[in-house]
């Protein structure tokens, strides 16, 4: 079932990537009283939600539509029209169906539908054709439009129930859909809902129109008691009506992260399926899923195959998105129970969801574990519950306020028209909990892997044989001690430094490991990585194995499996399942061992045989194959041991066995955490790396790992690899390791189709290469080297070569020859000698590098050199990459700034700050210190109104080369005075990074940062900085879309600081062909010409940056060569903080020995660019636009004289999507940021006037709707512009009434204050910079302000100063990230004070869980009425201490005294007025080493320090505290 | 892994020389061992580099950066650094056939091209290398290890210096069995009779290695003179393959008025003699004892002969350098990574200043002519100051500078001026083709001359040059032999 509309895969497009995300809402009225006005309500909804929508061209929408109940009375009348008669309501059902506006196919689809309708028993009563008004339609839109038809077909006497009758509508419509558009009778065939209960009017819309579209929908007639609507924002331009929203059960906003491997599971257990209550017709649904739908698609067709199978509808979306139960610390036995239970049944669907789902008799909303996306409600005194993305979608007079509410992660809410009532999460949960006992069935069927009585004991650890064995599965000394000490010592994974420049393992000359031929995926703008550390409460590594039930009739038995705490096997524990003998469970082992004399032919027979016996051994009834090369011999090569779980993992999804049994490997190869995650990525579900364990049982006898017992390093290495995997997982969104198993989230690059198709199916290879010829040549090579003909080797392991350059390694870009020629080049300012370096690095390129090696430009008409766009004018399109200070020394990130400033290109600040004093500084060369870039990444570290208004481009960083999806982490030691100061924080004291932007969850989210940050500075562009990986074309298309100015795409192998060798290694792709999916897919959507595109990544020399013009950059970013040039030697100990050449270090002893000129740096840079220049003129080219994209003067160099690269296929990367001469190839055009029609420009510019300019006090009243969007960030910056360090206190207070959108009061400066009588959205302060903002209930409100909520998630993320009070409750991660704000509120969500570095946090309230996590600084203050806030804290930085100090209960008391009178708060009257007695009910949160910091600092006060001494002085004596916590 | 900070920390230490008054007497090893502590402390000054220059070996501007074999310095320093000494030897023996000699006589590019060089003073890696070794001895760790399985092939090794023993060490490792040709009275060439026993020491370091070598099943034969004693024909007959590794031993000669003067001795003449007397007392040597000693040349090998001058008891040394005293630090043109072409005083000098009183070189100075006595023996030589510069027909080179002229009272001379090539009897008769500096036309990397199943290596492939690199062209010509023998190979 292809969809209409996308384009056919082409080139390096693939429709499978697309995203989208979006607005949801709906309005229900509690008791069921259906009227006209809910739908009119509910469009106006739509209407309020459209900034969350998106639309390219004008008019034509992404998407929008309506879900409603079934209209009895208006189509009853309808009916009558068109000359049928309709019984009674819930006596037919009805359809809206797409069909083809080319008429010829209609009466056979016609004629067919009603036989098919008639056969099912269902004969048809009537069609009408829906009367709609194209008129205002986009072009695409009405391009493809479909006819939209009604169908209404009779309920069969059979159905004596409502569902049972849906049941049969949903068999008809599976049947129908078989028949018509499958055999393409009619390929646009396509129903949005089929049902006796609801109906769905959706298309390619924008939301305004939704309404006048489908003229129906303006029928006074037309009435429902429920609304459901969606607006969406989708990443492409592609006309689509299917893919809008609602679907027959749901509106989802977010992403399902895990799609892949649900969808393999779902198709795996297929044919298990069987319900009494489907009979024969089951055969008829399948397939269940479509599976070229949309991830929301998807998600709809499985939770309505399980309602329809006999769930409740709460029951289905418990077990498709249910909530962290596993650790959690206060759910019911009876909910776990069920959880546990039914995660038997199904892994859980990851990722940020937050569905509306309704079978219209109920409404109900639920929220992903995470509550990554934001629920708002309000019940009214006359029944309404309304519920939106945003608080504010429809306006609600506040004294018909019941409630104002928020969905909580992981709960859900229910409206019962029936009874008439909201049932609260709790409720619902345990009643569905208590319908069977669940608790009881576990217990008898579900085995604990402890439980299971051990088995044989684990062969002894062979010495002898120890070298050999390692030889033959490729181990090398560097495994040995920079991967499997960490873990076996520490217990964590490796860190590197510095990225990566080697080949990729198609290209390299050795024989790579098959898992480096695969590159994990990782979460970056479409949906956020999860933080595995802070947010651990979320994350589950545990995992079941066995035989799987039927997912339809639920039995007892269907838990009859066996727990895993984590998929890491011991010795012991593989012994245990190979003899197991409890239950049903039975086992055996399969060996993967070939004979590498047959070479590729032995080694694809053993597979096939391996294959065979699975398929012998699951008839038998065994449902544990344990694959083993233990049988490694001189005789016996292992197969890769992927290779043979991928292998029989596809092959079992084919013979449709999978689920009967799990895969279990036993084998010498694994030992990193990549092997594990690609192990357990592609089906398997648990590991025993025997051959690691032995290894380390070898190291700890020979010395090498020392102060340790092989027990606990076994114990530390299986723990380090399992928090390795979750961590991987959780770069991509995914929280359990159910869920990442045979999730398949990796890009195979480098590996033939014919591989991948056959054993790792699905998997995305777009550039082809590697066979199983090649794949089995390296693995005997492997074998040759541990069994070797002739023994002519000193016995000692290899060295390796990948981490660090060794002479026999793997081959480095950067060698002691580049580096030193480089060095010299830029010293001497010798072009001739930049030419014998750029020459050695263009010849390696050539011999197999990169990808880009393997392109050559064809011979063109040359143009003279004079002709040529001159060196000064490239060199403005030159950057330097981020790296932030704090990575590198003050002295190096400076001698960028002034070099780049200097040729007149662009450094970047990265993500640290700046020091203000760099903005006007200068000396008697002109130079500057500023930064052109200001980066803005998740830690928003020295974010402040001052530092954005200094930029000439913005950079948000979604995600870095080196570690993709993760966040950072700068320990105490790192955090030096001089880093404290720029980033506003406290020396010492640890600073994270979080993994996600906590604002951006989803691309509408980054949209509204993008336009909070130009607000922040309308002069400059911003960009957004992704890495390459499959599917970034799209995700740069839904960027462009999002108005960002500049995308640029990374190259996995950047440096870094600090990384982990997992990620820096095997995470993202090449920017070849992230870059030449990028330009293809822009083109494709005709954005290419509104985006700056810029690539970076090891570009070192001319011709790598002409190959990225070709591929489609304009602009071009280098970082690791401008470091080499001031004396980088790739020591690659950045994260050591030993940098000898004072480059990335802070020690001033090392930094003294920097030795690096701006000069050195500048000369490379135009040294690049007159290379540029001769490779214009050599290709015919004077501009360098006009280079943009030209992939046709490429082409690809056959590699055939290697033995792995001449499989090697990059037409898709050289592809030039047909498109019309009106579409542009490089940037021509502005994006409109719409700053013009914003409240601030149209109103508050004007009115404070006289406060910009004369800093005169202004007061003013106006009203305020949730379409205003970052209100207050443009007066900001017009105020820090002038006033560099704000304006006295209140210049400006301006009073809002109503509902805030979203970013209120972003980056305000000192000075403004913002008064709110309404309640506010997502973001609140975000960034604030020393202003106040005042949120209160209006005037006539009926509820309690500390029991409602106020303002909505991640509120004063990153913000450094001022003052905030909240009469009421905020959501999700109140001041996330938050440095220096005072801050009151009544009551917050999880997450509290996440990775609070500074200010003071006070809750007159309730905090949710994991409040604290990855605090290290500041201090928060939780009224614990209840006693028992300490259980939904997390402690594991902070401590929980009793106020006793008096000055600070003084300054306490002020604080909330604030609060009081600026919110008239009635809760803060009420602490205040018995202060006495409250005050004890404060508990303190105080992180340990902020605590320590303050302590060393009093002491250093003390001893007659002052100032920037005192905290040089407390920092080292802090820093040589053996106690600290947040160290590294 | 190691001691990230052990560089800052720690400061470079070198083992104390013995006392060079005291070790003038004796023809003993001049190095004194560091105890095990400092040695862990040297090794945790190592930091692990990225990129480690030191192990690289590349060249640039023609002089050698980093070790030619490519020793894993970094994986033994920091093996060293935690006391893991059989590891360490282990990974030094990876790389390096004989540690035991590079640890002595190498001038150590390595050190020159240390990361931490940029900014401090190298680590000790030299001495470190030489430590594990002389452990590994002294625990009895270094064992014959006989190849398990023999190819049947036979391959003939001529010269037995650095790069002959290497071939052979590895040729044998591989299978195949493996004679060695060494026209001296014993073998080791360069290694026995071109470095002065005080440096590197005969009995106990360089014939252990020899006995080692033969317990693994290599031949030697002494005293034959391949070319004469066998003829090439049969060579070639008699063996698979042959690999030619005969050396540079055409010295460079002065030829000045007064070079056939008795007492003019080219350094090799004097330096052989004297060990073979060491070895055996009935052999005579030349001896410098109460003499007025002139060295011309002021390389290593000028230094030996000072050195050994010192032991005989000379009445004064003079040694003449042509070139300019290098500076104390790095020049500009001269930067890190590159070989330092800095001022040293090596262990002869400071044994002639210890008793003279002065660094016995003189620069920028060369010999205008020998001034005989009646009995035709030397008595004085003539010297003059030279100018480095452009002469009237623009060729660079030094000039004299009139006035200058001085003479120096001499009744030993010793030439060590470097050397010009191999001989040639041996590579004509076996048919070898010669590149333009007279050494045996084959590739770096490839050794493979025109005659088929005939490999080049060392000196007399590549001109007179380390210790080092041909240990790196004896392997590597081993690894080639070996895939011609077998259409495979596994060395490295």
């Amino acid at each position: 079932m292809r969809n209409q509309g996308l384009p056919s895969k082409q080139g390096l497009y693939d429709p499978q990537f697309e995203h989208d995300a979006c607005g949801v809402g709906f309005i229900c009225h509690m008791k069921g009283k259906k009227s006209h006005k809910i739908v009119s309500d509910a469009l106006q909804i739509l209407l309020n939600l459209d900034h969350r929508g998106a639309c390219v061209e004008e008019n034509t929408g992404d998407g929008a539509g309506i879900l409603i109940q079934v209209p009895h009375k208006f189509l009853a009348k309808k009916a009558k029209e068109e000359g049928f008669e309709l019984p009674s309501v819930g006596q037919y059902g009805v359809a809206n169906v797409f069909t083809s506006r080319q008429g010829g196919s209609w009466p056979a689809t016609k004629d067919l539908f009603e036989k098919v309708a008639a056969a099912e028993g269902m004969p048809v009563i009537g069609w009408r054709e829906l009367p709609v008004d194209n008129s205002t339609l986009g072009k695409s839109a009405k391009a493809s439009e479909p006819l939209v038809r009604q169908v209404f077909v009779k309920r069969p006497a059979s159905c004596l129930d409502d569902v049972s009758f849906e049941r049969k509508l949903y068999v008809l419509r599976k049947v129908a859909n078989n028949a018509i558009r499958v055999l393409k009778i009619d390929p646009a065939w396509y129903a949005p809902s089929m049902s006796c209960r609801t109906l769905v009017y959706k298309g390619m819309l924008t939301p305004h129109q939704v309404g006048a579209y489908f003229l129906d929908l303006q029928d006074a007639d037309m009435e429902s008691a429920l609304g459901l609507v969606h607006s969406r924002f989708s990443t492409n331009t592609f006309p689509n009506w299917e893919r809008s929203h609602p679907y027959r059960y749901i509106a989802h906003n977010g992403e399902i992260n895990t799609l892949r491997g649900n969808i393999s599971w779902m198709l795996a257990r297929q044919s298990l399926f069987a319900a009494e209550l489907f009979g024969d017709d089951i055969q008829k649904i399948k397939p269940v899923i479509n599976i070229d739908g949309s991830d929301s698609t998807i998600f709809d067709n499985v939770l309505e195959l399980l309602v329809l199978s006999g769930r409740s509808l709460p029951h289905a979306m418990m077990m498709m998105i249910p909530e962290p139960w596993s650790g959690h610390e206060s759910m019911s036995e009876a909910k776990k129970a069920f959880y546990e239970y039914h995660s038997c049944l199904m892994e859980p669907w990851d990722g940020p969801a937050s569905v509306a789902f309704t079978d219209g008799t109920m409404m109900g909303a639920t929220l992903d574990r995470n509550g990554l996306r934001p629920s708002r409600y309000y019940v009214t005194h006359d029944d309404l519950v309304i519920m939106g993305s945003e608080a504010g979608v429809l306006p609600v007079d506040p004294a018909n306020v019941k409630h104002k509410g928020r969905l909580q992660p992981g709960k859900m809410f229910i409206v019962n028209m029936e009874e008439g009532r909201i049932v609260p999460d709790d409720e619902i949960k345990e009643k569905i909990a208590a319908e069977k006992p669940y608790r009881e069935w576990l217990d008898k069927n579900l085995v604990k892997l402890a439980d299971i009585a051990e088995g044989a004991p684990a062969p002894l650890p062979d010495h002898e044989t120890m070298l050999q064995r390692q030889q033959a599965f490729g181990y090398t000394w560097e495994d040995l001690r920079m991967l499997m000490v960490p873990m076996a010592r520490d217990g964590v994974e490796a860190i590197g430094s510095m990225g990566t420049d080697i080949p990729i393992a198609a290209l390299s000359n050795k024989a790579k490991l098959l898992y480096d031929y695969f590159k994990q995926l990782f979460a970056q703008v479409t949906n956020p990585p999860i933080d595995c550390i802070r947010e651990e409460i979320v994350t589950s590594p545990v995992t079941t194995i066995g035989r799987e039930g039927n997912l339809l009739e639920p039995k007892p038995e269907s838990c009859h499996l066996i727990e895993l705490k984590t998929p890491i096997l011991s010795n012991e524990e593989i012994a245990k399942l190979k003899a197991v003998a409890r239950g049903q469970f039975a086992s055996a082992v399969l060996d993967i061992t070939f004979d590498p004399k047959l070479g590729a032919k032995g080694l694809e027979a053993a597979l096939d045989a391996l294959c065979a016996q699975a398929d012998d051994l699951i008839k038998q009834g065994r449902n544990i194959l344990i694959l083993t090369d233990r049988a490694v011999s001189a005789e016996k090569a292992p197969i890769p041991a992927l290779l043979a779980v991928g292998g029989l993992h596809h092959h079992l999804i084919r013979q449709g066995t999978r689920t009967q049994c799990d895969i279990v490997l036993e084998s010498g190869e694994p030992r990193e955490v990549h092997h594990f995650c690609t192990l357990i990525g592609y089906g398997c579900g648990a590991i025993n790396p025997y051959l690691a364990f032995e290894t380390l049982d070898d190291m700890i006898r020979q010395g090498l790992l020392v102060n340790i017992d092989h027990k606990k390093a076994v114990y530390n290495f299986i723990k380090a690899a399992t928090k390795g995997v979750i961590k991987v997982a959780s770069k991509i969104g995914i929280s359990t390791m159910q869920s990442y198993r045979g999730a398949q989230i990796f890009e195979a690059i480098g590996l033939s189709k014919s591989v991948v198709d056959k054993y790792f199916t699905w998997t995305a290879t777009r550039v082809e290469g590697s066979t199983l010829e090649v794949i089995a040549e390296e693995a005997i090579q492997r074998h040759r080297r541990g069994y070797p003909e002739r023994d002519s080797q000193v016995h000692a392991l290899d060295v390796g070569g990948d981490y660090q350059w060794r002479k026999d390694g793997e081959a480095h870009l950067f060698n002691p020859l580049t580096i030193h020629t480089l060095q010299k080049a830029v010293r001497t300012g010798n072009y001739e000698t930049f030419k014998q370096y750029s020459a050695l690095v263009n010849t390696q390129v050539k011999q197999f590098y990169t990808l880009r090696g393997l392109l050559e430009f064809k011979a063109q008409t040359p143009v003279p050199i004079e002709e040529v766009e001159s060196v000064e004018s490239i060199v403005k399109r030159f950057k330097t990459g981020a790296m932030s200070y704090g990575s590198i020394s003050q002295e190096a990130h400076e001698a960028l700034a002034i070099a780049m400033n200097r040729i007149g290109g662009k450094s970047n600040t990265g993500e640290g700050g700046e020091d203000p004093e760099r903005y006007t500084w200068t000396n008697e060369k002109g130079d500057s210190k500023n930064s052109a870039i200001k980066q803005v990444a998740s830690g928003r570290f020295g974010v402040t109104s001052l530092y954005l208004s200094q930029a000439r481009e913005i950079q948000i960083k979604m995600a870095q080369g080196a570690k993709p999806g993760e966040g950072g982490q700068l320990p105490g030691s790192k955090v030096y005075p001089w880093i404290a100061k720029v980033r506003g924080s406290t020396p010492g004291v640890g600073l994270i990074s979080p993994p996600p932007h906590h604002d951006i969850y989803s691309i509408e989210d980054l949209a509204q940062l993008i336009h909070d940050l130009k607000n922040a500075n309308r002069d400059a562009r911003i960009s957004v900085k992704l890495v390459s990986e499959v599917g970034v074309g799209t995700i740069a298309a839904g960027v462009a879309k999002a108005h960002s100015d500049v995308v640029l795409i990374s190259g996995y192998d950047g440096g870094t600081g600090a990384s982990p060798q997992t990620s820096v290694k095997h995470a993202g792709l090449p920017w070849e062909l992230g870059l030449a999916e990028t330009h293809q897919t822009l083109l494709l959507n005709n954005l290419r010409s509104k985006i700056v595109v810029e690539a970076d990544g090891q570009l070192k020399t001319g011709r790598d940056v002409v190959i990225a013009a070709l591929l489609g950059a304009e602009e071009f970013g280098f970082a690791t060569a401008p470091l080499v040039t001031l004396g980088c030697i790739m020591m690659r100990v950045c994260h050591l903080n030993t940098c000898p050449v004072g480059v990335a270090t802070q020690d001033p002893r090392l930094r003294a020995k920097f030795t690096g000129d701006p000069e050195h740096a500048a000369n490379f840079m135009l040294f690049i660019a007159q290379e540029v220049r001769e490779l214009m003129a050599q290709l015919g080219f004077r501009k360098l636009e006009d280079m943009v994209g030209r992939v046709d003067v490429l082409e690809a160099r056959q590699a055939v004289d290697h033995w792995k690269a001449r499989g090697i296929d990059l037409s898709n990367l050289l592809y030039r999507p047909q498109v019309g001469p009106e579409v542009g190839t490089f940037c021509t055009e502005a994006q409109d940021h719409g700053i013009e029609r914003s409240l601030d420009i149209t109103t508050l510019l004007p009115l404070c006037k006289d406060a910009i300019e004369k800093g005169e006090k202004v007061r003013a009243t106006l009203p305020i709707r949730n379409i205003n969007r970052t209100v207050g960030t443009v007066l900001g910056n017009e105020i820090t512009k002038k006033h560099w360090h704000g304006l006295p206190d209140d210049t400006v207070h301006l009073h809002f009434q109503g509902s805030a959108g979203q970013s209120f009061g972003a980056f305000i400066p000192k000075g403004v204050t913002l008064e709110i009588e309404g309640d506010t959205n997502d973001y609140v302060g975000k960034g604030m910079s020393g202003g106040r903002i005042i949120v209160y209930p209006p005037a006539g409100s009926t509820f309690a302000a500390e029991d409602n909520i106020i303002a909505g998630n991640t509120a004063l993320y990153g913000a450094t100063s001022g003052q905030l009070f909240l009469s009421g409750v905020a959501g999700e991660r109140f001041a996330v990230r938050n440095s220096g704000v005072d801050a009151v509120v009544e009551g917050v969500g999880d997450h509290g004070c996440e990775y609070m570095t500074g200010g003071r946090v006070v809750v007159l309230g309730t905090t949710g869980r994991n409040f604290a996590a990855g605090m290290s600084g500041g201090i928060a203050y939780v009224l614990d009425e209840s006693g028992d806030f300490k259980t939904r804290c997390n402690t594991s930085m902070s401590d929980l201490v009793a106020l006793e100090d008096k000055a600070e209960i003084d300054s306490l008391y002020q604080l909330i005294k604030q609060h009081a009178e600026a919110t008239k708060s009635k809760k803060a009257f009420k602490v205040l007025a018995l202060w006495e007695q409250n005050v004890k009910q404060f508990v303190k949160v105080l992180p340990r080493d902020y605590a320590r910091v303050l302590k060393a600092l009093e002491k250093a006060k003390a001893d007659g320090f002052t100032g920037d001494d005192a905290l040089i002085a407390a920092f080292e004596s802090n820093s040589k505290d053996a106690s600290r916590v947040g160290g590294g | 892994m190691g001691k990230p900070t052990g560089f800052i920390e720690f400061n470079r230490e070198l083992p104390a020389d013995r006392d060079p008054l005291q070790r003038v007497k004796d023809w003993k090893e001049f190095h004194l061992h560091l105890p095990e502590e400092n040695l862990k402390k040297q090794g945790a000054r190592c930091m692990d580099c990225g990129v480690p220059f030191c192990h690289s070996g590349t060249l640039i501007s023609g002089m050698a950066s980093g070790c030619p074999v490519n020793n894993l310095i970094p994986e033994w320093n920091d093996l060293v650094y935690r006391g893991l000494w059989r590891e360490a030897l282990d990974r030094l023996h990876k790389t390096n056939n004989f540690p035991d000699f590079t640890g002595r006589v190498c001038p150590a590019p390595c050190e020159g091209s240390c990361v931490l060089g940029i900014s401090e003073p190298p680590v000790t890696i030299k001495n470190i290398e030489v430590s594990i070794i002389d452990k590994g001895w002294e625990e009895g760790w270094v064992t014959p290890c006989p190849p398990e399985k023999r190819t049947g092939k036979k391959v003939a090794v001529v010269g037995s210096g650095p790069a002959g023993l290497c071939a052979a060490a590895q040729l044998n490792k591989a299978g195949h069995t493996v004679t060695v040709f060494e026209r001296a009275d014993r073998p080791g060439g360069l290694l026995m009779y071109g470095i002065p026993n005080m440096k590197l020491d005969k009995k106990e370091v360089v014939l252990r290695r020899i006995k080692y070598l033969e317990d693994e099943g290599i031949v030697f034969k002494c005293g034959v003179n391949v070319g004469k004693d066998i003829t090439a024909e049969q060579l070639r007959s008699d063996f698979d393959a042959v690999i030619i590794a005969t050396g540079a031993t055409k010295p460079r000669d002065l030829p000045i008025p007064g070079r056939e003067l008795k007492g003019v001795h080219f350094a090799m003449d004097f330096l052989t003699a004297n060990t073979q007397n060491l070895l055996d007392p009935k052999v005579s040597f030349i001896n410098a004892a109460g003499k007025d000693v002139v060295v011309i040349g002021g390389g290593d090998t000028g230094t030996d002969c000072v050195g050994t001058s010192m032991r005989h008891g000379c009445k004064s040394l003079v040694q003449l350098e042509i070139m300019a005293q290098p500076p104390m630090t790095r020049a500009a043109n001269n930067p890190w990574p590159e070989w330092p072409k800095t001022y040293k005083m090596d262990y002869g000098q400071e044994e002639a200043a210890a008793k003279f009183g002065a660094d016995p070189r003189g620069y920028l100075t060369t010999a205008t002519h020998f001034e005989g006595d009646e009995n035709g023996n030397v008595k004085a030589v003539h010297v003059v100051d030279v100018e480095w510069k452009k002469d009237d027909k623009g060729n660079f080179g030094p000039q004299k500078v009139p006035g200058t002229e001085k003479v120096l009272p001499a009744q030993l001379v010793l030439l060590a001026m470097g050397f010009l090539g191999p001989e040639q009897p041996l590579l004509q008769a076996l048919g070898l083709e010669t590149d333009a500096r007279s050494n045996v036309k084959a590739e770096h990397e490839k050794y493979v001359t025109n005659v088929p199943g005939v490999f080049a290596c060392g000196d007399c492939r590549r001109g007179q040059s380390l210790v080092v690199w041909a240990f790196n062209e004896g392997r590597g010509a081993a690894r080639e032999c070996d895939r011609y023998l077998m259409g495979k190979t596994s060395l490295p």
